[in-house]
């Protein structure tokens, strides 16, 4: 009877198993923790913080495309002061690790956020890659030497492991890495959305109010897919790759080409189980296999 | 969770009613509340679905063909499950029009009037109802309005049936003669604006169902967002009924 280790340890931080939420898809928690224990997954990553609290963009902020969906919701958020005054104990009761996703309009804000948050939580995740947002956001990561400098400063005032997520948006997704690294990332995740776009032909304007959007889901997954391949083969920090993982297969694509554990986002909208059902079709698989650790598998692409 | 379809109409024109059997459903479901339907085919999303009706274990919606969603939903058969969650949402508020004299207007456009006829029925007959429609070969429902309310007005934006005009015009000839407690409306943004103006020049507690494309249907996405009170709100947890009076309409 195999039993498969499942935990994984990213940047010192032990999780109990590979999965995780996408920033920005989970709210703080309290929405899906209505449909399963929290406490189930590996790590739980927030809804993006900043310093101040943010209104977000105008509606409509969601449209469907084949096989995904287009979002621009601009970072709406309550600011990170009201976060620990008012979600932070609740998240604490599940037995999980907890990422806070941190965005600013300038270096300074989030390097505030940062200071602001402190240890209360686990790991900070470095969004550096939202096209919703007219300042700051993708503008960040799309330049290996603003990536590198906005590490580095964020880096020195953080007091947990810093995971940098990085944009899709950019021709050379390894150089964007290696700024990353350099500028003293301990984990690097990626994908974040695709910049996209929904015309609607009978009115001939965007579905988005803002009409551009970040663009997730099963249908970005074969791109995901090829940049945690590219990061896995220019940078040696462990990685939490993501972008349309809706299944146990799909997140074994993504360890496979690399990635040390799996962010899974959209697709628990079609399904508040998804994450879950990711989780257990990795076992599965492990089982199936008679590989004895999720960790063997990392990286173990046979290319041809 | 999935759920049987028990019965299947195709009413007028485009708009479809279903009854499934969902006895959890059933059992806790308010007017005004949703749910969150996987229509399957190339539709990646979920639809959200005002609940119209619930007897005994079986719960009804009705729907229109509007794209690609709707019209896979509307290829499902009887004794097929349909897939969905619910129900969702913040129900009407019957509250202020228990406790009150005057009358109890529901106001409903199109596809908005069906969350209308639960709450007739949660209003114990008492309500007057006020439906619009494009014209006669979309009106629908009526009979069913007509046994759970006490009054019944119809009006076409072309006259064909009942008024010639809008629902909203006969709003405002009943709110001229009349002492109205309460005021529920689900229909188009355009009238619900409307309705909120006359409930707010004559004092009316008015609530409204709004509707905006939605995401995860419970609350985690923030994408399907009204301006309300001056936050972006969430309309299917923080909904979808809200006071018309803390509602931006010019959002």
């Amino acid at each position: 009877m195999s039993n498969p280790n499942m935990s994984v340890n990213i940047a010192g931080v032990t999780w109990k198993n590979p999965v995780t939420t996408a920033s920005g898809t989970f709210g703080f928690g309290r929405e899906y923790a209505e449909y399963f224990d929290l406490g189930e997954l590996g790590a739980v990553c927030l809804k993006s913080l900043s310093s101040e609290k943010r209104l977000g963009n105008k509606s409509p902020r969601i449209a469907e495309t084949n096989c995904g969906i287009l979002n621009s919701v601009g970072l709406q958020n309550p600011g990170a002061e009201y976060f620990l005054e008012n979600e932070l104990a609740n998240l604490r009761k599940y037995d999980t690790k907890l990422i806070a996703n941190i965005c600013g309009k300038e270096i300074e804000d989030y390097v505030e956020v940062t200071e602001i948050l402190g240890d209360s939580v686990d790991m900070l995740e470095l969004n550096i890659s939202c096209p919703n947002v007219k300042s700051g956001g993708l503008a960040f990561g799309t330049d290996p030497k603003t990536v590198e400098e906005i590490t580095r400063r964020v880096k020195a005032a953080a007091k947990v492991p810093l995971i940098v997520k990085l944009s899709p948006n950019v021709t050379d997704i390894a150089e964007i890495a290696r700024a990353a690294e350099a500028g003293g990332a301990d984990c690097l995740s990626l994908i974040n959305t695709l910049l996209g776009m929904k015309i609607d032909i009978k009115t001939r304007r965007p579905v988005l109010k803002n009409n551009t959007g970040g663009f997730s889901g099963p249908a970005v997954m074969p791109v995901a897919v090829r940049m945690v391949y590219q990061v896995r083969c220019a940078v040696s920090l462990p990685i939490i790759g993501m972008g349309g993982i809706s299944s146990g297969e799909d997140a074994i694509e993504f360890i496979l080409a690399g990635a040390n554990a799996v962010a899974v986002g959209t697709a628990g909208f079609i399904d508040p189980l998804a994450w879950i059902k990711v989780r257990d079709g990795i076992y599965d698989y492990l089982v199936e296999n008679n590989i004895d650790d999720v960790n063997d598998l990392v990286g173990m692409i046979n290319l041809n | 969770m999935l759920c049987k379809l028990i019965s299947k109409k195709n009413t007028v024109g485009n708009i479809y009613d279903f009854t499934i059997e969902a006895p959890e459903i059933a059992k806790t479901a308010k007017a005004g509340q949703f749910l969150h339907i996987l229509c399957g085919g190339s539709s990646y999303l979920r639809r959200p679905i005002s609940i119209c009706d619930v007897v005994g274990k079986s719960v009804r919606f009705v729907f229109e063909i509007r794209g690609k969603g709707t019209e896979e939903l509307a290829k499902r058969e009887t004794g097929e499950y349909i897939d969905l969650l619910g129900p969702l949402g913040n129900g009407f508020d019957t509250s202020v029009a228990e406790n009150s004299d005057g009358a109890i207007i529901l106001l409903g456009g199109g596809i908005g009037i069906y969350p209308l006829y639960k709450l007739a029925k949660e209003l114990g007959g008492k309500a007057t109802a006020i439906l619009g429609f494009r014209n006669a070969a979309a009106v629908t429902h009526t009979y069913e309005f007509q046994q759970s309310c006490r009054d019944l007005f119809v009006a076409t934006d072309d006259g064909s049936a009942g008024y010639h005009g809008f629902a909203t015009d006969v709003l405002k000839n009943i709110a001229a003669s009349n002492n109205i407690a309460a005021l529920y409306v689900c229909g188009p943004t355009p009238m619900m604006k409307i309705a909120a103006e006359i409930a707010a020049e004559k004092e009316i507690p008015a609530q409204v169902s709004m509707e905006q494309r939605m995401g995860c249907g419970i609350g985690a996405c923030v994408t399907c967002t009204c301006n309300v009170g001056g936050s972006n709100v969430r309309v299917c947890k923080d909904g979808p009924v809200f006071w018309a009076k803390d509602v931006n309409w010019n959002e």
